[in-house]
């Protein structure tokens, strides 16, 4: 089952603090929707909203049409997995994964049934007998996923489900969430402030900060089209070289950004590192010294310190057949398309 | 110097401990007087006791008043708990303060209290009023046990249940209670225990039906005789039973 969710949520407020303004989100029926934002950027807060254990102080929830606004987590057609899994340490996985049914009055016979078939999808079949405290941490995962998935939910909400996990297990889970979600065609919202897992995820990633929406969209435009500097810097590492809007010229140290009609005013010029190239480019930032190299299997990470600015420095990801030497100088460029400019933050 | 704190714990030990065996010891008494020289073992005041019906009837009354005083206290204690420790409360810790505050009153003060409260409302003196005033010494302790033992495990499984469709009393029953074993049962034990051994408020507000400590207390004032020593040994029996049933039934389980 699966349902479309509608947000607007004009203003949060914790007493005077002021958790989440300005929130718009329209998510579709299946999607796979991940909030990510830094630690206390209101993701969490917003996802409580969408599973009904927090009210919003103004603004309105609805899921495939009906307002949740004030509709206690027991009646929505959500279910959360817990940051810590909150399973019952005293029930067996199938009367852990049996809960929600037991709760909707379905009999003994059939909910166990239901619970070990799901057990099974998740990879557990057999363990229906066990307790919590005899699994993994990302065997324990899996229940939760199971248990919150039995009651046929229209949404399921995750709050950071892969946390506790090692990065292997990790990217592991990844890829198996992904493929439930696909299977069962469910709406996923899904917290989490690792934005390499948002981006092997997500249909849409929804870039949170200070709680407000900084950008949302497919994770390929969030990454290389970023809407906000804070955005830009989210998404991975970036290289920020000021600049100034002059009669309708980006002018930077390393001369004129081509293709961009930029407003007047100081700007920041946004490149990430896989952007830079050794050689020639539409965008010819000049020549520079490599400073430090280290080799990270697809790519070096280098330092340089180019000659137009000296006291600045900017980091680029070259191929790993150009072997970069410390000392070394290169010529740099970069395509105008990979660039993004805003105007400049203090 | 290796025997040196041997030799404190035994004297530590027999400090502790030979009271007890010594009324132990002294229950097999053949003769009249729990006093040396022993002539037993003899099984003749147990005979006694057994068959003294003051004394069985004061021995179920005992056992009714501990548990039900202590379920009771459970379950009061378990609600506050649960109230302050769930819910956004006006003045929760003057409330905290004010359900521990009992502890520190004498039980001689409550006794005299509810004494004088009953009087005033006319209500008779039963082995039920003994029961209520142990209810008012052991309702801090369970609530102290269970509220300490509140923490974000619980809560966390509690809003997966809430999220999962059950309503309050089954979140209450098939949740919070389960995981909170443990200390439900702790402070349950401790509460039969406590209320089993007391005196002076169960002297106070009894009349006709006494517990059995108020029966010991009004066979010593016809003197010394090993029958005492013989129901002496019963209660010790019956509250290391208590102490072992926790040790197997909450410690055990933890450990498991």
């Amino acid at each position: 089952m699966t349902a479309p969710i509608a947000l607007d949520i004009p203003a949060h407020r914790f007493g005077a603090f002021t958790a989440l303004s300005d929130i718009t989100l329209d998510i579709a029926a299946g999607e796979y929707v991940v909030l990510l934002g830094p630690s206390g950027c209101g993701k969490t807060t917003l996802l409580s909203i969408l599973g009904g254990f927090i009210a919003p102080s103004e603004g309105r929830v609805t899921v495939g049409g009906r307002d949740m606004t004030h509709v206690p987590p027991a009646k929505r057609p959500t279910t959360t997995m817990f940051q810590d899994y909150a399973l019952f340490p005293h029930m067996s996985l199938r009367d852990n994964v049996g809960f929600g049914l037991r709760m909707a009055g379905i009999g003994r016979r059939a909910r166990h049934e239901r619970a070990e078939a799901l057990l099974g999808m998740v990879g557990l079949e057999g363990a229906a007998a066990k307790r919590p405290h005899e699994l993994s941490g990302g065997q324990r995962q899996r229940v939760a996923l199971a248990r919150a998935l039995a009651v046929e939910p229209d949404v399921l909400l995750l709050d950071e489900p892969l946390g506790a996990l090692d990065l292997k297990l990790r990217r592991a889970m990844q890829d198996e969430l992904k493929a439930i979600q696909r299977r069962l065609g469910t709406t996923f919202v899904h917290v989490t402030h690792d934005q390499e897992e948002a981006m092997a995820i997500a249909d849409r990633i929804v870039v949170m900060n200070a709680g407000r929406i900084e950008d949302q969209g497919p994770p390929d435009r969030v990454y290389r089209r970023p809407a906000s500097l804070f955005a830009a810097g989210f998404m991975g590492e970036m290289n920020r070289i000021d600049a100034m809007g002059r009669q309708g010229r980006v002018e930077t140290a390393h001369g004129v950004l081509p293709d961009w009609v930029p407003p007047e005013g100081p700007l920041t010029v946004c490149l990430r590192p896989e952007a830079l190239r050794e050689g020639a480019g539409r965008w010819k930032i000049g020549a520079a010294r490599i400073e430090e190299v280290a080799f990270f299997g697809t790519h070096y990470r280098v330092h340089l310190a180019p000659e137009a600015a000296p006291q600045t420095r900017l980091v680029a990801h070259l191929a790993p057949d150009t072997r970069p030497v410390p000392g070394a100088r290169i010529e740099l460029a970069a395509d105008p398309a990979d660039v993004t400019v805003f105007a400049r933050e203090n | 110097m290796r025997a040196l704190p041997w030799i404190y714990v035994a004297l530590a030990f027999g400090f502790i401990y030979l009271p007890v065996a010594a009324l132990v010891l002294f229950s097999f008494q053949g003769g009249t007087l729990p006093v040396p020289p022993f002539d037993g073992p003899s099984l003749h005041w147990y005979r006694e006791v057994l068959s003294d019906r003051d004394l069985m009837a004061a021995l179920a009354n005992s056992l009714i008043v501990a548990l039900g005083s202590a379920a009771l206290a459970c379950v009061l204690g378990f609600l506050a708990a649960y109230g302050l420790a769930r819910h956004v409360v006006p003045a929760s810790g003057l409330l905290r303060a004010l359900l521990i505050a009992p502890m520190t009153v004498s039980y001689l003060i409550v006794g005299l209290g509810l004494l004088i409260v009953l009087n005033r409302l006319g209500l008779p003196l039963s082995l039920a009023t003994a029961g209520l005033g142990h209810v008012v010494i052991n309702l801090p302790l369970c609530f102290a046990i269970i509220y300490g033992s509140m923490g974000a495990q619980q809560q966390n499984a509690e809003a997966a249940a809430r999220d999962l469709g059950a309503n309050e009393a089954r979140v209450i029953w098939l949740v919070t209670v389960p995981m909170l074993a443990p200390a439900i049962l702790a402070a349950f034990f401790l509460s039969v225990t406590l209320s089993w051994d007391e005196f002076i408020i169960a002297f106070l507000l009894t009349r006709f039906d006494v517990t059995l400590p108020v029966e010991i207390w009004s066979l010593l004032r016809s003197g010394l005789s090993p029958e005492t020593n013989a129901i002496g040994s019963l209660v010790f029996l019956v509250s290391v039973a208590l102490v072992l049933a926790l040790e197997i039934l909450v410690f055990g389980r933890r450990r498991s």
